[in-house]
Parts: C-alpha cells; sequence; structure tokens
C-alpha cells in the first residue's frame, strides 16, 4: 500500500467541502477516465472582489486525488481568482506534507482544475498542455511523456544528458534501462528521417567546440562564470532551488545550494550538470564544488 | 475486530502445520542435501517425500518431473526461454492478453529481441476464441504458454484440451497454474501439458518456493548453469526448507480440495450474491459459469478501487483492485481492459478471494461493510447524482483533456 502521510489519510477519510456547490459561478472539469482520475471544481466567486467565498469538488479517484481535491478547496478559499492562480501543484502536494511519486499528478489535476474553473469564470478557452506517461523515475516522479518530450526538443542522445535535463535517473538509478529504451526508439526515429547520423547511442558524446576558443582574462572568466551561473538559475528556481557563486580558487568553482537543492539527493547531478557547461562555456577543466568544501580547502 | 483477509489471490497465510514441518531444517537438519554425511542425508530424504507429495498433488508420473524453483515467475520464465533455445527453429510463441506480467512482460521482452509473440484476445466474460487459437498452430511455433486460472477474475481456460491441439502439432505446452494448483482437480499424467508453473505461497506455502513440472521427454534448456541439484535443471543449493513446507501444503491441498470446492465456494457465492443484492450499478466480472470456487470480480461503477480499498482497510477487510492507482500505473488492470470492461466501472472492480481459513461470520460482516463504503464514495464522485448516475455522463461531465 502506498506510503501516505498522515495528512493525506486524514483528507481522504474526512474530505473537506466534498459534494456539489449550487451557487457555483466557476466550475472546472479535468482529468481522464482513461487514467482513473476525474474531478469537477466547484468556485463561488464574489463578481466585486473576484474573491472565492465558497469552493467545493466532486472527485472520481484514489485516496490521493480526493486528498488533493479536498485540500484545493481549503488552499483556495478566501484567496482572489489572480492569487488562486499562483497555486501550484507543489503548493497542494505541501499542503498535504507530500505525496508519493506516482501520485504528483493528483496534485496537477488540482491546479489544473483550478485554471479550468478560473477560465471558465472568466469566459476564456482553457487548454491543458498536460501529458501524461508511464512513470519511469520513481525518485523523481518523471514521466516517459516529459522525457521524450525533452529528448525531442534538445537532440539528447545519451541517458547523463537525460539525466542532466530531467533529473530522471540521478537518484537510485534503477530506471536507466527504461530511460534508455525511451531514446533508442526517438533516436532511432531521428536516425531514420535523417536528422541525425545513426550512432550508437551510448558512444554519442558532446566534445565542447569551446576548446578551441582564445584564453580569457581572469576578469573575464569570472564574469564568464556568473554568466552561466545566472542562466542556470531559473531551471533550479522553477524547483524551488537557487545558487550563488562564493568564490573561484583555481579550477575550483565554488558555490552555495539553496532552498529546495540543499540537500537534495541530486545535489551531485545538478553540480555535473552545471560543471559540464562552465567546461564547455570557459573551454578549460573546472570543478564545481559546495562551498562547504571551501573550509576545508583552506 | 480480528482482520478479515479476502486478498488469497495475492498470497496467502503459510498453515501452521506447514510452518512446523519446515521449521527443523532451519537448526537441526540444516544439511546441505548433496552432502555424504548424516547430516545432508536426512535432508535429501526429506525432499524426496516433499517431491513426491507434490507429484500427487498434481498427477505427475514421475517424481523427477517435479523441478524446485524460486516461485511462479522464475518457473514461467524458465519455460518459455526453454522451448525456444531448444527449438532454434521455432521463433513463435502463442499467449493471452490475460496473462500474468511473470509471461506477459517476459514476451513483451522477448517480442522486442526478435522472437514472434501473438497474443490470444478474450471476450467480455474473458473466455478465449479456440478458433483463433487453432489458425495460429504452425510449425514456426515453439511455445504455447496460457494460464489454468485467471488471478484477477478465476476465469478458468480449457488448457487441457488446448494442450491437445498444440501436442498434435508438435508445439510444446506450458500453463501458468499458480492460481489453480490446490482449488482445482489437476492430473497432468493424463493431459498432455508439458510444463506447468506453481507457486508455494498461494497454496499457505511460503513466499520464495515454487515448481516447474517439466513432462519426461520434454526438450529442456536450464536458465541456470551450476551444481548437479534438479538434475542439473535448476542448480544452487534446495531451498530445503521452503521445499519440505511445499511438501506439506501440497499434501494439506489434497485433504482440503472438496472444500474449496464446497464451502469456499458457497462462501464466495454468498458474498457475491449479497453485495450484489445491496449495492446497485455493480456485476460481477468474469466467466461466471467456469471460475475458480474462491475467486470474486465485482465492478463498482462510477468510484475508484483504491478509495473502496482504503475504506475497507479501515475496517480491517483486505481485498484487492483492478484500478490503475493500486499498482502506480495509469492504466486500469490489462484483464479488465482486455474484457472491454468500460473504464468507468474497471477502476472500480475489486476482487475478493476466500480461503478455506474463511468464515460465514466474516463473509456476513463483508457484506454489511461495502454498501455504505460504495455510497460514500459516490456521493462525492463527480459521475453520481442523488438518485444514480448522472444521465449520459458523458455530456454533464466532460473533463478536459485525454
Amino acid at each position: 500500500m502506498w506510503d501516505y502521510t498522515e495528512k493525506v489519510k486524514e483528507h481522504f477519510f474526512n474530505p473537506r467541502n466534498a459534494g456539489p456547490l449550487e451557487q457555483a459561478n466557476a466550475v472546472g472539469d479535468v482529468g481522464s477516465i482513461q487514467c482513473g482520475d476525474a474531478l469537477r471544481l466547484m468556485l463561488d466567486v464574489d463578481p466585486e472582489t473576484e474573491i472565492i467565498r465558497d469552493a467545493r469538488f466532486q472527485t472520481f479517484g484514489c485516496g490521493s486525488a480526493i486528498a488533493s481535491s479536498s485540500a484545493l478547496t481549503e488552499i483556495v478559499k478566501g484567496k482572489t481568482l489572480d492569487e488562486a492562480l499562483k497555486v501550484s501543484n507543489q503548493d497542494i502536494a505541501a499542503f498535504l506534507d507530500g505525496l508519493p511519486p506516482e501520485k504528483m499528478h493528483c496534485s496537477v489535476m488540482g491546479r489544473e482544475a483550478l485554471q479550468a474553473a478560473i477560465a471558465n469564470y472568466r469566459g476564456e478557452a482553457w487548454k491543458d498542455d498536460h501529458e501524461e506517461g508511464e512513470l519511469i523515475c520513481k525518485c523523481y516522479a518523471i514521466d516517459s511523456a516529459l522525457i521524450e518530450r525533452v529528448v525531442r526538443e534538445n537532440g539528447l542522445t545519451t541517458l547523463e544528458q537525460v539525466t542532466h535535463f530531467t533529473k530522471a535517473g540521478g537518484a537510485c538509478a534503477s530506471c536507466h534501462e527504461k530511460i534508455e529504451d525511451v531514446l533508442i526508439s526517438i533516436v532511432a526515429a531521428r536516425c531514420e528521417a535523417g536528422a541525425i547520423e545513426a550512432a550508437p547511442v551510448a558512444t554519442a558524446v558532446v566534445t565542447p567546440a569551446a576548446v578551441e576558443k582564445p584564453r580569457m582574462t581572469n576578469l573575464q572568466r569570472m564574469r564568464k562564470i556568473e554568466e552561466v551561473i545566472e542562466s542556470v538559475r531559473p531551471m533550479l528556481q522553477n524547483d524551488h532551488g537557487d545558487i550563488e557563486v562564493v568564490d573561484i580558487v583555481g579550477k575550483n568553482i565554488y558555490v552555495n545550494l539553496k532552498g529546495a537543492c540543499m540537500g537534495c539527493a541530486l545535489e551531485a547531478a545538478t553540480l555535473g550538470a552545471i560543471q559540464q557547461k562552465l567546461f564547455e562555456e570557459l573551454g578549460e577543466y573546472v570543478r564545481l564544488l559546495p562551498a562547504s568544501q571551501l573550509e576545508m580547502a583552506r | 475486530m480480528k482482520p478479515i483477509y479476502l486478498d488469497n489471490n495475492a498470497t496467502t497465510p503459510c498453515d501452521p502445520a506447514v510452518v512446523a514441518a519446515m521449521l527443523p531444517f532451519f537448526t537441526e537438519q540444516f544439511g546441505n542435501a548433496s552432502s555424504i554425511h548424516s547430516f545432508g542425508n536426512q535432508v535429501g530424504v526429506a525432499i524426496k517425500k516433499a517431491r513426491a507429495q507434490i507429484q500427487a498433488l498434481l498427477g505427475a508420473e514421475h517424481d523427477s518431473e517435479i523441478i524446485f524453483t524460486s516461485g511462479g515467475t522464475e518457473s514461467d520464465n524458465t519455460a518459455i526461454l526453454s522451448a525456444l533455445k531448444a527449438q532454434p527453429d521455432r521463433n513463435q510463441i502463442i499467449t493471452t492478453v490475460v496473462e500474468h506480467p511473470a509471461v506477459l512482460a517476459f514476451c513483451d521482452r522477448l517480442e522486442k529481441e526478435g522472437y514472434v509473440v501473438h497474443k490470444l484476445r478474450v471476450d467480455g466474460r474473458g473466455r478465449l476464441d479456440m478458433d483463433e487459437y487453432r489458425a495460429l498452430l504452425t510449425d514456426r511455433v515453439a511455445i504455447v504458454s496460457v494460464m489454468w486460472a485467471n488471478n484477477e477474475t478465476g476465469t478458468i481456460f480449457p488448457v487441457e484440451e488446448m494442450a491437445e491441439y498444440a501436442h498434435a502439432r508438435g508445439i510444446q505446452f506450458h500453463t501458468d497454474a499458480v492460481q489453480a494448483v490446490g482449488k482445482l482437480p489437476i492430473d497432468l499424467k493424463r493431459t498432455k501439458i508439458d510444463m506447468l508453473s506453481l507457486s508455494g505461497h498461494k497454496l499457505h506455502a511460503p513466499k520464495g518456493i515454487g515448481v516447474l513440472y517439466l513432462r519426461r521427454g520434454t526438450r529442456f534448456r536450464a536458465l541456470l548453469h551450476g551444481g548437479q541439484q534438479e538434475r542439473s535443471r535448476r542448480p544452487g543449493t534446495e531451498n530445503a526448507p521452503g521445499i519440505i513446507a511445499l511438501g506439506k501444503a501440497a499434501e494439506l491441498a489434497m485433504q482440503h480440495m472438496e472444500t474449496e470446492n464446497t464451502d469456499v465456494r458457497f462462501l464466495r457465492d454468498k458474498l457475491e450474491k449479497g453485495i450484489l443484492a445491496r449495492v446497485r450499478r455493480a456485476f460481477p466480472n468474469g466467466d461466471l459459469h467456469c471460475r475458480l470456487p474462491n475467486t470474486s470480480n465485482i465492478a463498482f461503477e462510477f468510484v475508484e478501487g483504491e478509495g473502496i480499498l482504503l475504506l475497507l482497510n479501515k475496517l480491517g477487510i483486505a481485498a484487492s483492485s483492478g484500478s490503475a492507482c493500486t499498482s502506480g500505473s495509469l492504466e486500469p488492470s490489462h484483464v479488465m481492459r482486455a474484457m472491454g470492461i468500460p473504464y468507468t466501472a474497471a477502476h472500480g472492480s475489486i476482487r475478493f478471494s476466500l480461503s478455506r481459513y474463511n468464515t460465514l461470520d466474516e463473509i456476513e460482516r463483508v457484506i454489511e461493510a461495502v454498501p455504505p463504503i460504495i455510497a460514500q464514495l459516490r456521493k462525492i464522485s463527480p459521475y453520481w447524482s442523488e438518485s444514480g448516475p448522472v444521465e449520459d455522463p458523458n455530456k454533464l461531465f466532460q473533463p478536459a483533456y485525454a
């Protein structure tokens, strides 16, 4: 059985705000019966202030789908529509003290129901860009649809790249075979289409073209390092994390990982990916190290 | 209140007599059966007895046809791979769409490696089409692998008849009988079945022990290579406690075979009728006229299985579901989908699987417990209104995103 938190169980056994809402003026229907989840979110919005006066739900779905729906109604009540739109699926999961990776899609469904209901109130068409596939990486809840999209859009060819781009496979490593299967199917299709030359997936290597670049001055080099770090920050911030440069000592660049990045099991993979990028941009070998090691170095 | 266990197709508790039989083989009789000294010799004698007990349960002609393995999955994989390796001129497999993953997932892997896999379809009651089957029997087929009884619905396949057809065309026949052994009388020497898988923990023996029955004279290639155990067909030091436990469990299964088909069947029927009489928009799945005596699979429309299981569990009642959510995949059970059960019902299908340890009192408690749970979940289902299912659900509730 799932390792549900007490909060999830609480909201499943005693769901808040379940059942139809007669005076609803914003309704969002999302989900898919094929996937075994369907959610109707009903809001009573004050037309003057756009404050959500009441929220109720009806859900066909598993324990965590019902708990996520219940949590969602509790979160949005009393918020304005604009405030409610800022609610992320992580907020819903956090409200429940977390969800198992296989069940994160329940919180995604909650956020989508909210967007759909608000679009319904405002008379806008809501279209979801959400796709789901087989869950590949259980550590980070990454499914095949996401991996396929990222592989296609970025022309990835190796397992390491997939991990750097999506985090999939970055922790326990037991899904590597499945990731390779996804890579093989997409890369093979691209080979057939003549988009890339056929090459064994495992041996495709990204060669840094930057190796030929002329040497930089110290100032140029430091600016370049900062530039690269700045460019990856939005990606980390998306995951509620962040990074800052603390010091540069020769080949060693010391950084602080912040927010959700702290203590994240994927810390090494994150640093590895950024290090690779620095390496390519600077045209020289550098090491990216956590600032905690700076003390030791001194 | 004492918990009620109705998930015996998933696994069963060990019979106390089984545990008593195996315990000495952890301590005082710890020897290696291959050893010449007295420590090992006694173990060898006990294993021989266990082999005979299983031979009797399966109706095998020779005791050397019993090969001990680690369980159902190993037996299934060994059987299929052996047929392919031993007959390199044959590259096709016939199986069904409703097999256990121990067969289906392995066939999918073999398909990737270039083998040709034919999966027989089933009708709405989970039955096979014999004409479709017979048309596929060619001299390119290495093996037919068809389960004796389905784990989710209990539906029984006519494997004895199917084995005759395969044999007539010189094709090896394997059956995954992990759900059937102990519940249905089996007499392999009167059939043309070449290989059969059984799993100890489905019949009150421990986990981690199973059998591959291999008819004498069937061309065979071992999966593992090593010592001479099991006549080199399954090397590795014998799991003596497990083997002795399985022997005892087989003996008990013989004694209780009639109970399964009288008492257990009576309780199952009472449970099913009791629930269906109290809950509307619910129906039983599978071939009701030809199924295991212990299994009832009921689809509750417009509610999702995991919710039902969580609420049952709160009352101390254990069952299982074919819903997507309980497995961690996004699809409902492949068996329900193969039978064409609508998604609104497939996600709410619950399997109750009984054993000889269940009592009338327990069944009556479950009959009382189920209706309020379904009502509670339907109350918050968008597919259900006060009075019943919303009229034309597809019109009134059309969630965005496929």
